[in-house]
């Protein structure tokens, strides 16, 4: 499960530092998107990857990761989602009144004479 | 739970709230913008006279237990930012009576100004890496609605950019943040600094240090994070702007400073020399930056990022004569640059532009303006005795006592560059002959009001930091030592019990 964990972490991040790096603001924001997906997925994963353990402890059991599945990490990442899906949001509409504002969805703003 | 304590967050909150409710009344909206800047003002003096010198001030939200729930905790260093944050915050909220458009109001400017200093005062306030995280992205989402307030293309292309570089800088922290919580299972920082340098694998807490260390460069703009700053800052309103240059960069600096003195302040070894590299670079390319400009905006904005080079230097150093150097600096740099951003936009009421080419005569015209851009400019260059002299002379006699010959003379050749780009400011807008008179339209006596008596206070504060320096010299140096003792910020949250008994139940 950790290589293929690894591995999608690898491919989000790649595919998101790749189209950030591209001149169209739709490119950028999904490769905002992409990148904290991969971010998120990252958090996630610090707790640990198991299945079928509870994130709290019986009684008398000492508070080892072998026993338990961690529930900080969980939480970070929720709240790390609402946040970012509120920047996502407001960049769209950024985007959008930048769109229409250049009529041209380069991030700056207007076409590079070639 | 301090009442005291959870004001600096309180009361931006409620009044963000109160002038959102106020939405269709705009003299009202105007009077609880200020009633509540002003509160925010009081409350923060009173905090710092609280904390100053002793232990730090700590809360725990819903009274967890400290490495467990989310604690605010405020040092004396904690307690200048939020007291000079206040400050600010009512300074500008005057200037935006003067100087506001009408329409500005009905975007929501009082709201968003007060979200935003809900953002700068919970991440001054916060012992906790997440939270700190979480209060950028009040501060991130506030900012980006205040500067693109007025919905021009320029403010919105130079947003697009803000908010990109803004949010790649928040994924490294992220990053950042789930590594040091993998590694030793707690993100308070106090615990951290507590667990962080028993950890075995030394390579991966340098590497931490790295990710933090270019997330919060990019929020701070050193070198070579800092293109987003000229870019988006120029385009900004001025008072905008001005709250801008005061608070954002520098939280970006606290968030620096606070971590690399706790957390990773043991290893001085390894990030010191590279935050010296750093803060030299951030030095040179801003001043030189700003030498190349014309628009007095874009002159100003370039010197924000000169000036974190020298705030970066006391962390560099580490040294308490250094780190004291540093705070003054902030306190001298936060009253000043916001003074310098307030006075452009006089100079824009005034002269018609913000080009220098197309300014002149102003001296003639207009001479207090020209006195009150004087003192914060040549306290921005360093000039005895006014407040950049002293900070300047704390941060290179630290640089000169540590050996560190190069640091201290780029310092210096850069307070002259400095020099040099204020003169400019002040030949081309003041000196010389207005090029193309224009006629001028005068401002009512509420604007002219809102517009000078900001400015003058400020000035009047530049001038009771020069001359006057020994009661905030003496609260800097508190507030280093502060920071360097870091038993005392340990004990203070965790507890020296509960502390103990951690370590014994710790598997």
């Amino acid at each position: 499960m950790e290589t293929i964990l690894a591995l999608a972490i690898g491919v989000l991040t790649g595919s998101g530092i790749w189209l950030l790096l591209r001149p169209r603001t739709f490119q950028v924001i999904i490769g905002l998107s992409l990148l904290s997906y991969a971010v998120n997925l990252f958090i996630f994963s610090t707790g640990g990857l198991r299945t079928g353990a509870a994130p709290i402890l019986e009684r008398g059991e000492a508070g080892s990761l072998a026993q338990y599945a961690d529930p900080v990490p969980q939480a970070l990442v929720l709240t790390a989602i609402v946040i970012s899906f509120a920047t996502t949001a407001l960049f769209l509409v950024v985007m959008l009144a930048a769109r229409g504002l250049t009529g041209s969805d380069h991030v700056d703003g207007k076409e590079q004479d070639s | 739970m301090q009442p005291l304590l959870a004001s600096p967050l309180l009361i931006p909150l409620a009044t963000a709230a109160m002038t959102a409710l106020l939405w269709s009344r705009p003299v009202a909206q105007r009077v609880a913008s200020v009633a509540g800047a002003a509160a925010l003002s009081i409350a923060t003096i009173l905090l710092l006279l609280e904390v100053a010198g002793g232990p730090p001030l700590v809360g725990r939200m819903g009274n967890w237990p400290a490495p467990f729930g989310i604690v605010l905790v405020v040092d004396t260093f904690s307690a200048i930012m939020l007291a000079i944050a206040g400050l600010k915050a009512l300074a500008v909220a005057v200037y935006i009576l003067g100087s506001g458009r009408a329409s500005r109001d009905r975007r929501g400017l009082h709201p968003l100004f007060h979200g935003l200093l809900f953002g700068v005062c919970g991440a001054f306030a916060t012992g906790d890496l997440f939270n700190l995280y979480v209060w950028f992205e009040v501060m991130l989402i506030a900012s980006f609605g205040l500067l693109v307030l007025d919905g021009t293309r320029d403010q919105v292309e130079g947003g697009i950019k803000y908010v990109a570089l803004n949010l790649i800088g928040t994924s490294f922290f992220l990053i950042a943040v789930g590594l040091l919580y993998g590694l030793t299972g707690t993100l308070n920082l106090a615990d951290l600094a507590r667990t962080v340098p028993t950890v075995g694998n030394q390579g991966a807490v340098a590497a931490i240090g790295l990710l933090i260390l270019v997330a919060f460069g990019a929020k701070a703009a050193v070198f070579p994070l800092f293109s987003w700053l000229p870019a988006a800052y120029h385009t900004a309103s001025m008072p905008v702007a001005a709250i801008f240059a005061a608070l954002l960069t520098k939280v970006g600096v606290y968030a620096i400073i606070r971590v690399f003195t706790l957390v990773f302040g043991y290893d001085t070894g390894f990030f010191g020399p590279m935050l010296t590299v750093v803060a030299m670079a951030t030095m040179v390319t801003g001043v030189l930056g700003a030498a190349a400009h014309y628009d007095v905006r874009r002159i100003l904005s370039f010197h924000i990022i000169s000036q974190i080079g020298y705030m970066l230097v006391g962390v560099a150093l580490m040294t308490p004569l250094a780190l004291a150097g540093s705070i003054l600096y902030i306190v001298h740099h936060i009253v000043v640059k916001a003074n310098l951003f307030l006075i452009a936009g006089a100079i824009k009421r005034e002269g018609g532009s913000f080009a220098l080419g197309r300014l002149g005569g102003l001296w003639a015209a207009k001479p207090l303006l020209g006195l009150m851009f004087l003192i914060p400019a040549l306290s921005l260059a360093g000039l005895p005795p006014l407040s950049g002299f002293w900070g300047k002379l704390a941060v290179i006699r630290a640089g000169l006592e540590a050996e560190a010959w190069l640091l201290a003379g780029v310092a210096l050749i850069v307070g002259l560059l400095t020099l040099f780009s204020m003169v400019k400011i002040w030949n081309e807008a003041f000196w010389k002959p207005q090029p193309n008179p224009h006629p001028v339209i005068p401002l009512g006596r509420m604007a002219r009001f809102g517009t000078y008596a900001p400015i003058a206070v400020l000035c009047v504060l530049t001038m009771t930091i020069g001359l006057w320096t020994e009661p905030f010299a003496a609260l800097s140096v508190a507030a280093a030592e502060g920071l360097l003792d870091h038993d005392a910020y340990i004990a203070a949250v965790l507890g020296p019990v509960q502390a103990a008994t951690l370590t014994e139940t710790t598997p």
